[in-house]
């Protein structure tokens, strides 16, 4: 490349608007994990750019029961702590919902009837009257309060469990790993033939494998849906099986398949295969101890698109498998989410984190082998 | 876990299932037609017979699975539009009819072509621009995994990601969504961004293309890489500066490449229909054609006939990339 050895103010800017660039491409991602970790509290009330700084929070709690009261001299007194554990710092109270930052902390506030209350900064509160508190329920307390800043693992524990997301997990790695490695067998084979055997009709079939490979999925999906409610019919168990999105997922991906792993194949060195040859082995063996071996690195390529395209998918899952619990994948999962929880961002963000969490440790870890199956299947 | 591990055995007996079929039917082919001793003139007659069968055991599997899962239906959908809902009776034009006399259409059909223009053009723009400006760039290839990051996470969990970007809170309430935040600091009126119509269009593209910008940055680096460096230095002793590099020297060299970028993401725009889906599902003027025939498939029981018919069109609108891309794999081939 270019390499200028002077350093003109170009090359600051080049720098510059790299910098840029890869801020608001991360931005994004780097926000959902912050708000996944913070507390719901504060992530709904403020940005997740302000995680680290102090978060100012109203919130209602209510007194101990009357039976907690104490007699000191002629008044009655009911004493507790508002943070109940938490760190906070109180800065305004209030008794009534109309105006919930009437006191300001550390002033002792005349209610009705002689009543009084009293909350200091760190949550100590303290009813008092002249008469004994009545009744089942403990009064409401409104208070302001500078509260830290706090992360915790509470929202993905929440997901896990109540949301149904531990099961959906499941229920991807189900589908994932035989739909990634079923493919690579059949196309394996497949791409050998295309590659290295010579019969009538080779030359028509690997066009066809090179049309295929835009075909839009939505063409298949009605005739297909049909299909399957018919041999489900005839079997007796319903359209949506895994079995049926294993091969579904096999099919669509294996126009592509073959396409990468036939021109990885098409260029190993013909000496190697025509001594082989020569030497009595079969196409059996050729392929089995000779080509197998050396196409590791398209093998993986394929592997790790299939990979994250079948985890990440979202339409064949919804069309083939369903939305039943046993069923659900994480993308189907964090859609309905979007839908019914659609406020809730804690719920959200953590679930989203955790759909997405895979398909990132295998990106960062066999980056090479992505981008180099990118550049071997760049013709589709 | 009971789950997992039937998977995991449905799995092993599934893989061992199709490495029998293969080993197995290799086995046999070289029983019936024993290729290793016997008179030369059988063997000579089992080693041609053999070599006609075995390149159809090596692909048999996988023509049926292409013929069953895409070739099939692609001609059954062409069937289907001409039959009604539950693609029983025949109905002749009705479908087409109807698809042509919609506003629904009329809409997602806008809003695709809005899309095809925006999101592989962008895509390419910046894939072009970064690739080319890290190439030059100590830190360049961890900028260069940082933007290509998006690529491996789902179109779902993008939407998650940029719905919360979009956020609003009504009235005096601070804003968690990052662009109404920004709007508010630079002392703007916070808005509802996904309501806004045509806009909000360009708000859900804005996802996409910040998905695909990584894969046009990888494929456009490497095409880059390969221009010799000859030409470039030629330019330089010309006195030609950096920008007529760029453009005179540089980019005509990889037009090819571009091509295929932008061709590729065509495609993929044509068939997204996740990001409307979660997005806004189709509210607010904002649907496309993938989405229209999804909901089609499934609405009030779904009708398979106008299903069908929408599917057809981006069938159509895919065609002159799939002659062109067959035309080109076959000069490649010619070629080698």
């Amino acid at each position: 490349m270019i390499t200028s050895s002077k350093r003109t103010p170009l090359t600051f800017l080049v720098h510059a608007t790299v910098l840029f660039l890869v801020i608001i491409w991360t931005i994004p991602t780097a926000g959902l994990f912050i708000s996944s970790i913070r507390d719901k509290n504060q992530l709904s009330t403020s940005g997740w750019w302000t995680a680290l700084s102090t978060s100012e929070q109203r919130h209602v709690a209510r007194a101990h029961e009357p039976k907690a009261q104490v007699q000191e001299g002629d008044r009655f007194v009911i004493r507790g702590n508002l943070f109940e554990g938490s760190a906070g710092e109180i800065t305004k109270f209030g008794s009534s919902s109309l105006r919930p930052d009437e006191f300001d902390v550390g002033t002792v506030a005349e209610l009705k009837k002689g009543e009084t209350l009293q909350v200091l900064e760190n949550g100590d509160y303290a009813f008092s009257s002249p008469v004994p508190w009545k009744g089942s329920r403990g009064d409401r307390i409104f208070y302001t309060a500078e509260v830290p800043p706090r992360f915790t693992l509470e929202n993905y524990r929440e997901v896990l469990n109540s949301e149904g997301l531990g099961k959906s997990f499941i229920n991807s790695l189900t589908v994932t790993i035989p739909a990634t490695i079923i493919p690579i067998l059949v196309a394996a084979f497949a791409a050998y033939a295309l590659a290295w055997m010579r019969f009538p009709g080779r030359a028509l079939l690997v066009a066809a494998v090179v049309g295929l490979l835009v075909v839009p999925l939505q063409m298949s999906l009605i005739p297909l849906l049909k299909t399957y409610n018919l041999i489900g019919d005839f079997f007796g168990v319903g359209s949506k099986t895994y079995v049926g999105i294993w091969l579904a997922h096999t099919g669509f991906g294996l126009p592509l398949a073959i396409y990468l792993l036939r021109n990885y194949i098409v260029g190993l060195p013909r000496e190697i295969i025509e001594s082989a040859r020569v030497d009595g082995a079969s196409d059996f063996d050729i392929f089995r101890k000779i080509v197998l071996p050396l196409s590791f690195p398209a093998l993986a390529s394929f592997a790790i698109f299939q990979f994250l395209w079948v985890w990440n998918d979202l339409l064949i899952a919804m069309v083939f498998l369903g939305n039943d619990a046993d069923h659900i994948v994480l993308t189907g999962q964090l859609r309905e989410l979007l839908g019914s929880r659609g406020g809730n961002w804690e719920i959200l963000t953590a679930s989203a984190f955790i759909t997405i969490i895979i398909p990132l440790c295998v990106f960062f870890g066999l980056q090479r082998y992505l981008v180099r199956g990118l550049l071997a299947g760049s013709v589709k | 876990m009971g789950q997992l591990a039937s998977a995991l055995v449905t799995m092993i007996l599934g893989v061992m299932g199709c490495a029998a079929y293969f080993y197995g039917s290799n086995f046999l082919l070289d029983k019936i037609f024993p290729t290793k001793s016997g008179a030369a003139a059988v063997v000579a007659r089992n080693l041609r017979v053999a070599n006609n069968i075995r390149p159809w055991l090596f692909l048999g599997p996988a023509v049926l699975l292409l013929t069953f899962y895409l070739f099939y239906p692609v001609i059954d959908s062409i069937r289907l539009s001409f039959y009604g809902r539950s693609g029983e009776e025949f109905v002749g034009l009705a479908n087409y009819k109807w698809l042509f006399g919609s506003d629904e259409f009329y809409e997602s059909f806008r809003n695709n072509m809005l899309w095809l223009i925006v999101v592989p053009t962008a895509a390419t723009f910046f894939g072009l621009i970064i690739a080319t400006m890290t190439d030059r760039i100590w830190w360049g290839n961890i900028a260069k995994s940082l933007i290509f990051m998006p690529m491996a996470i789902s179109f779902v969990g993008a939407s998650v990601i940029w719905k919360f970007i979009y956020d609003f809170r009504t009235g005096g309430e601070d804003q968690i969504g990052l662009l109404n935040a920004l709007v508010v600091f630079f002392g703007g009126e916070p808005q509802t961004w996904l309501t806004i119509p045509i806009w909000n269009n360009f708000f859900l593209m804005v996802i996409l293309i910040w998905i695909q910008t990584g894969f046009a940055m990888v494929i456009l680096s490497a095409a880059l890489r390969g221009i010799p460096d000859e030409t470039i230095e030629a330019a330089v002793l010309d006195g030609a500066n950096g920008f007529q590099i760029f453009y005179k020297i540089m980019v005509p060299q990889i037009w090819g490449t571009i091509a295929v970028v932008w061709t590729t993401i065509t495609i993929l725009v044509l068939k997204v229909f996740d990001i409307v889906l979660a997005m806004t599902n189709a509210q607010w003027g904002t649907q496309v054609l993938a989405n229209q025939m999804f909901s089609w498939m499934f609405n009030g029981g779904g009708d398979f006939g106008r299903g069908a018919v929408i599917a057809l069109v981006i069938m159509v609108l895919v065609i002159p990339i799939m002659v062109w891309n067959i035309r080109r794999a076959n000069a490649e081939m010619e070629g080698r």
